[in-house]
């Protein structure tokens, strides 16, 4: 028998959740009606003002069809912009029961004049419903917030609060403080409030710093290495700052981050706490049980180690309850499905990889 | 025809088949390493280099980008070029047949007709 | 688990003079600024290591001040006499690579060198030490090596995993040369100047963030100098990371690998895959050891995953605090191992170490020549 049509058909039996799919704008100018008119004037005036020496582009290029799989262009626009493509190669073939919806730029993330910030999430999230989650009903939004306006990202928060469609709020990993900073507590406070988790997806912007901290990168390759990085460092700052300590139902999503990671830096933010620990007095458990409490993580980019057997012993340090499948359709490094685990899993497993987990923790 | 492959299905598998100046091979359109549709990806050289800061293109039109990873195969031999031991893309022989010969030997392959020439091109599954 | 005698301990951490104690090798118009200006009343003391806090030293590792590391006796008795230490490498972690005037940063690195030549190498005869270089000016630093590499006894190059560039880039790679002509490892140790944000994420409040993010510094340093090319440009460099932990490395061999099959045509110099690249080039010291202590089963399949029983170097970090008692081995190594991380791949990794040196065992035993 054919192995890919006996594969397919398992994965029509199980239906997933994937975490992270990527819509596109048709045309930049597609989200300029949800726009107020003075913004729509600013953006063809003056702009998107980043941190980086470049606009429209981002300053490390990626590989090929700018980090795109080839085969997700449709007839116009770019890929992820039309959702028929999007139902036919993905949602539809793979069997996504649900999917979340991460919009990536020009969301207003990173974007340093805040008033405009403000008015590019704002809009990025009326875009989701309309354009998206309104037409697809296996769609889900994230409420974007630009996080360096805490004020304003509570208000975005509240205002969406009671609408279903928005699963989690999406701020940038990036940002001009390490997340556990205080200035993003009262986003944290909204977050509690409205049930939602936050979920964290790698950046190709700045917030204000290099790539790492010993520098900018010169390549790439080192560029997609960094985003490991950050997550580590986004990680160890909600934890001691205590942000768990004070919004104790509080849920992070670190999202394309990879995994892998995840074990050692529990390790040694324990083994150091351990000795440090006067110094943050609010951390009364050992980082690692925060780490289990709080943390979910997407699988997509799937690690793949020489040894399939080393996956799995990842997977299970971290918990199987705590991973959540991810595709980052149309993304050039895309996780397929059928294809993506190296490593058996258990009926168990696969059911709480590819859907459970994600439903618990999205109410879905 | 040179530069894009053509896409067939043998036996219910999907064969990309490649022409480099006048010798064909063909490839499964699977990618070993996550399933990708290895044939549609981009043709490309074989990119190489005498030390930091030096690029070279050799091979021109001989090697595969699988349109999902980016993985680099040789296409005559299926071979990836990161890993020639471990990964291969499955490929197939592939002859050139005349026409007579054809149709008085046993095969059962399916051939397809080449523009060129009174030839076929069978693949052998 | 007993340290067995006669180990060459890679990572140690001498006091450091106060300034006034460094003038006497700084040139006259140095000598003069730092009088004038009361720079010799400064403490060159590096944010990193606060000298009060937990990590920055044991308790009974302290003098009786407070300092860590004490002084020289000190150091004899609890971090050689202790483990039967036969060499030590010390890194000097003085604040003279943290200044931005880099004819001052220069000048003071080339007086810690001396200083540690007279005051701590010409003493104890069971130390060696590495180099501390200028970094931001690369030909300075290039200078300095070559000066001090003369005396034998100075057997690596150090330089900070946090700086202001990613060490991996060309403009350092004079210094690179200069290393591999000289037989000398690089060595990148823990810690920060500071000279931009610690995380790609800005500032964290705490000490103990800061010191929790230098293993993402080294991941980061690591992959700098893979993806750059630097082991296709300099063959038999060495570089060993100090007090970097471990347990980061495979899920970082894994990744790049998979990384590098997908990006090959930006880096088209890499010929093998980075893990190859890292088991071939790449050292590690021992402490600290980030996997859970009561758990050997874990750091057991770290260095299997590692796939090379060459890349750990033994070391105390003295007088970081990372272990108790004379608790330095991890449970659960065998023999095998422990010899190899002890001896072996330390002579291997440090040609310096190797060449005549003299040795002398514990008090009680005899004299050896290193082979």
């Amino acid at each position: 028998m054919n192995i890919t049509v006996r594969e397919r058909t398992a994965a029509q039996r199980l239906t997933i959740v994937d975490c992270d799919i990527h819509p596109a704008f048709r045309t930049p100018a597609e989200l300029h009606p949800f726009l107020p008119e003075r913004w729509r004037e600013h953006v063809k005036t003056f702009g998107e003002h980043v941190r980086h020496g470049l606009t429209g582009q981002l300053p490390y290029p990626r590989m090929m069809a700018a980090g795109m799989r080839v085969d997700s262009f449709p007839e116009q626009g770019p890929p992820g912009s039309d959702l028929d493509l999007m139902r036919r190669q993905h949602l539809d073939m793979n069997g996504v029961e649900v999917g979340m919806l991460m919009p990536l730029s020009r969301a207003g993330m990173e974007e340093r004049n805040l008033d405009f910030a403000g008015a590019l999430a704002r809009a990025v999230n009326d875009w989701q419903l309309e354009r998206w989650v309104g037409e697809e009903p296996r769609l889900r939004a994230g409420i974007v917030v630009p996080q360096e306006d805490a004020v304003f990202s509570v208000e975005e928060i509240e205002r969406r609060a009671d609408d279903a469609r928005f699963v989690q709020i999406l701020m940038s990993p990036r940002s001009s403080d390490p997340l556990g900073h205080r200035r993003y507590w009262p986003i944290y406070a909204a977050a509690e409030r409205a049930r939602r988790p936050i979920g964290l997806h790698v950046q190709g912007y700045s917030g204000g710093h290099a790539s790492t901290g010993s520098g900018w990168p010169t390549y790439y390759m080192q560029e997609h290495y960094a985003m490991v990085g950050n997550m580590q460092a986004v990680m160890t700052s909600l934890i001691f700052e205590g942000v768990f300590a004070r919004f104790p139902n509080l849920k992070i999503v670190l999202i394309e981050g990879g995994f892998a990671w995840v074990p050692a830096l529990s390790w040694r933010m324990d083994k150091h706490w351990e000795r440090m620990r006067k110094e943050t007095p609010h951390v009364t458990r050992p980082p690692s049980e925060y780490v289990r409490e709080h943390f979910y993580f997407t699988t997509q980019p799937i690690e793949e180690p020489e040894n399939p057997r080393d996956l799995a012993a990842i997977m299970e340090l971290i918990g199987y309850d705590r991973l959540m499948f991810s595709t980052d359709y149309p993304h050039w490094d895309f996780d397929d499905p059928h294809r993506a685990f190296k490593t058996q899993l258990t009926e168990e497993q696969r059911a709480q990889v590819f859907r459970d987990n994600a439903k618990a923790l999205y109410a879905l | 025809m040179p530069g894009k492959p053509k896409l067939v299905t043998v036996a219910g598998r999907e064969i990309g088949v490649f022409n480099l100046n006048g010798e064909y091979f063909a490839l499964a359109n699977r990618c070993p390493h996550a399933g990708g549709p290895l044939c549609h990806g981009k043709i490309v050289p074989l990119v190489q280099s005498d030390g930091p800061g030096s690029y070279r293109l050799a091979r021109h039109q001989e090697f595969l980008r699988c349109p999902w990873h980016g993985w680099e195969f040789d296409i005559r031999t299926g071979q990836s070029w990161c890993d020639p031991n471990s990964v291969k893309a499955r490929p197939f022989a592939v002859t050139v047949e005349s026409g007579e010969d054809l149709v008085k030997g046993p095969y059962v392959a399916e051939t397809f007709p080449v523009l060129v020439e009174e030839d076929y091109l069978v693949v052998e599954v | 688990m007993q340290v067995p005698n006669g180990a060459i301990d890679c990572d140690l951490h001498p006091a450091m003079p106060p300034a006034s104690a460094l003038l006497r090798y700084l040139p006259d118009y140095w000598r003069d600024q730092f009088a004038n200006r009361h720079i010799d009343r400064m403490g060159f003391q590096l944010t990193s290591y606060p000298p009060n806090a937990p990590l920055s030293a044991r308790p009974d590792w302290r003098g009786p001040t407070g300092t860590p590391g004490g002084d020289l006796d000190l150091l004899r008795c609890e971090a050689l006499d202790r483990f039967g230490t036969r060499l030590a490498i010390c890194n000097p972690l003085h604040g003279a690579i943290a200044l931005f005037n880099e004819d001052m940063a220069a000048a003071l690195c080339a007086a810690v060198n001396d200083w540690v030549a007279r005051e701590l190498l010409d003493r104890e005869p069971r130390l060696r030490a590495s180099i501390v270089v200028p970094t931001h000016d690369p030909h300075a630093a290039v200078a300095e090596i070559e000066r001090v590499a003369a005396d034998q006894r100075f057997v690596q190059i150090m330089l900070l995993a946090m700086g202001d560039l990613m060490l991996g880039r060309r403009l350092y790679w004079p210094i690179y040369a200069a290393a591999e002509r000289l037989q000398l490892p690089i060595g990148i140790h823990a810690g920060s100047t500071y000279q931009r944000a610690p995380t790609p994420a800005g500032w964290p409040s705490h000490k103990l963030e800061d010191y929790v993010a230098q293993s993402s510094a080294f991941e980061n340093q690591l992959v700098s100098f893979v993806t750059e090319g630097v082991f296709q440009k300099f063959p038999t460099l060495k570089l060993v990371l100090s007090e970097s932990g471990i347990t980061w490395l495979p899920p970082l061999m894994w990744r790049t690998g998979k990384l590098w099959r997908g990006v090959r045509p930006e880096v088209p110099w890499l010929d093998r895959a980075p893990a190859e690249i890292i088991r071939a080039h790449v050292r590690l010291t021992l402490q600290p050891i980030d996997a859970p202590f009561g758990q050997p089963e874990l750091l057991a399949r770290t260095l299997e995953q590692l796939g090379s029983d060459e890349m750990l170097l033994f070391s105390t970090d003295f007088p970081h605090w990372h272990f108790d008692g004379d608790d330095v081995l991890p449970g659960g190594l065998s023999d095998a191992l422990v010899r190899k991380l002890m001896i072996d791949n330390p002579l291997t990794t440090y040609p310096r170490l190797r060449e005549g040196a003299v040795l002398r065992d514990n008090p009680a035993q005899r004299e050896e020549t290193v082979r």
